[in-house]
């Protein structure tokens, strides 16, 4: 233990980076969409210039939800 | 990272408005594109009573917060669609936000009022789960409104579902669908009107607006949602948005401003040549609307499936 630990979605797991890192290299690393997530530490949203240190841990919680037809 | 307007720490970014807010900031932006939105479109009078059809999740849970605080008399709606622990955990959010608020909901539960669930209602009419879904929202939503003398159905449809939508017609050149898609739909032959006032807001900023306002909502996809066309357009337009911000709210709002009145007479004329449905008097261009045909399919079990009642 030790590294930034990152909670993903669909499905729930957890991964580990080394810190420290940017949150923007972080979604970069994941090759994740930036327009697509949201990164949150606890209840408060991490903005993509914050550093991520050893110990941090944040969730990347998708923002993106369907289920509609044509209308 | 420094808020655009204080420049105190900020916690977002929003690049199509090349703009960086922190969290008071954020909400009063949220705000403020909601009144620009209600007041562009002549959405909502001060005086109407507005039902929000909520579902537990970010935008809708949003949305409803947003209007009353921006001082508008909305009520909530939420319809239980029987789609398993989805659908409990979509109305333990919504109950306890409107509990927790003191806000006033109405709920209809599709199985208890007409005998059949989402998944039940696809299969039986070989409709798409969304299909369905949103054939049932629609009527449920219409009748709710009509019987609680609502003047207008506030829905929680924001930029990306809307920019969403328009691809999918588009790449389709669905003119119909494309004649409808408006942020109001004015109220006719019965049906109530149709507001989406999160359209000026994407779906980034809802769930950010959840998370800085803590409003607990359901993260998880709708289980019947996975892999449908709706998200794979949505996926494709962040990739463009990525690298060109403002492109969805282009693609959009220069839609309804240079090309959506193109195709608005012909529905016009369609609005005009709506029946009563003789089931359950909802504006149909048929004799029995879809969402009645739905719920026969639905309900009638075949002869061949049947349980033999004893004695009879």
């Amino acid at each position: 233990m030790g590294g930034v630990q990152v909670t993903l979605r669909n499905p729930k797991r957890v991964v580990e980076f080394e810190g420290p890192m940017r949150v923007n290299a972080l979604l970069d690393r994941l090759e994740l969409n930036r327009e697509s997530v949201l990164v949150i530490c606890g209840d408060t949203l991490v903005p993509g210039d914050a550093l991520l240190d050893d110990a941090d841990a944040v969730e990347i919680r998708p923002v993106i939800s369907g289920g509609s037809d044509a209308r | 990272m420094k808020c655009t307007v204080c420049r105190g720490p900020a916690v977002i970014d929003v690049r199509r408005h090349n703009a960086n807010f922190c969290a008071e900031h954020f909400v009063a932006h949220c705000e403020e594109q909601v009144r620009r939105a209600l007041h562009q479109f002549q959405m909502i009078s001060p005086d109407e009573r507005v039902l929000v059809a909520v579902s537990g999740g970010k935008d809708s849970l949003a949305l409803w917060d947003l209007l009353i605080r921006l001082g508008y008399r909305a009520d909530g709606l939420y319809l239980g669609l029987g789609i398993g622990e989805y659908s409990d955990e979509s109305g333990e959010y919504t109950r306890a936000f409107a509990r927790s608020r003191g806000l006033e909901l109405v709920e209809v539960d599709l199985l208890e009022h007409y005998g059949f669930d989402v998944p039940a209602g696809a299969k039986a009419a070989k409709r798409v789960p969304c299909s369905a879904c949103g054939l049932s929202k629609r009527h449920l939503f219409n009748q709710a409104a009509v019987d609680g003398g609502y003047d207008v159905v506030a829905t929680g449809h924001n930029l990306d579902d809307e920019a969403a939508v328009l691809f999918g017609n588009v790449l389709r050149w669905n003119v119909d669908y494309l004649a409808r898609q408006a942020p109001v739909l004015p109220a006719r032959n019965g049906f109530p009107r149709k507001v989406k006032p999160l359209v000026r807001l994407a779906e980034r900023e809802m769930a950010a607006y959840c998370v800085v306002r803590g409003i607990d909502y359901q993260v998880e996809e709708c289980p019947m949602a996975k892999g449908n066309r709706h998200l794979g357009y949505k996926e494709a337009l962040n990739s463009i948005e990525a690298q060109s911000p403002g492109s969805k709210a282009a693609f959009y709002f220069e839609f309804l401003d240079k090309a959506a009145h193109r195709f608005n007479a012909d529905f016009a004329d369609d609005q005009d040549a709506l029946l009563a449905c003789t089931r359950c008097g909802a504006p149909t261009p048929v004799e029995v609307c879809a969402f009645c045909r739905l719920v026969e399919k639905a309900t009638t079990v075949p002869s061949s499936r049947r349980i033999p009642v004893a004695g009879a």
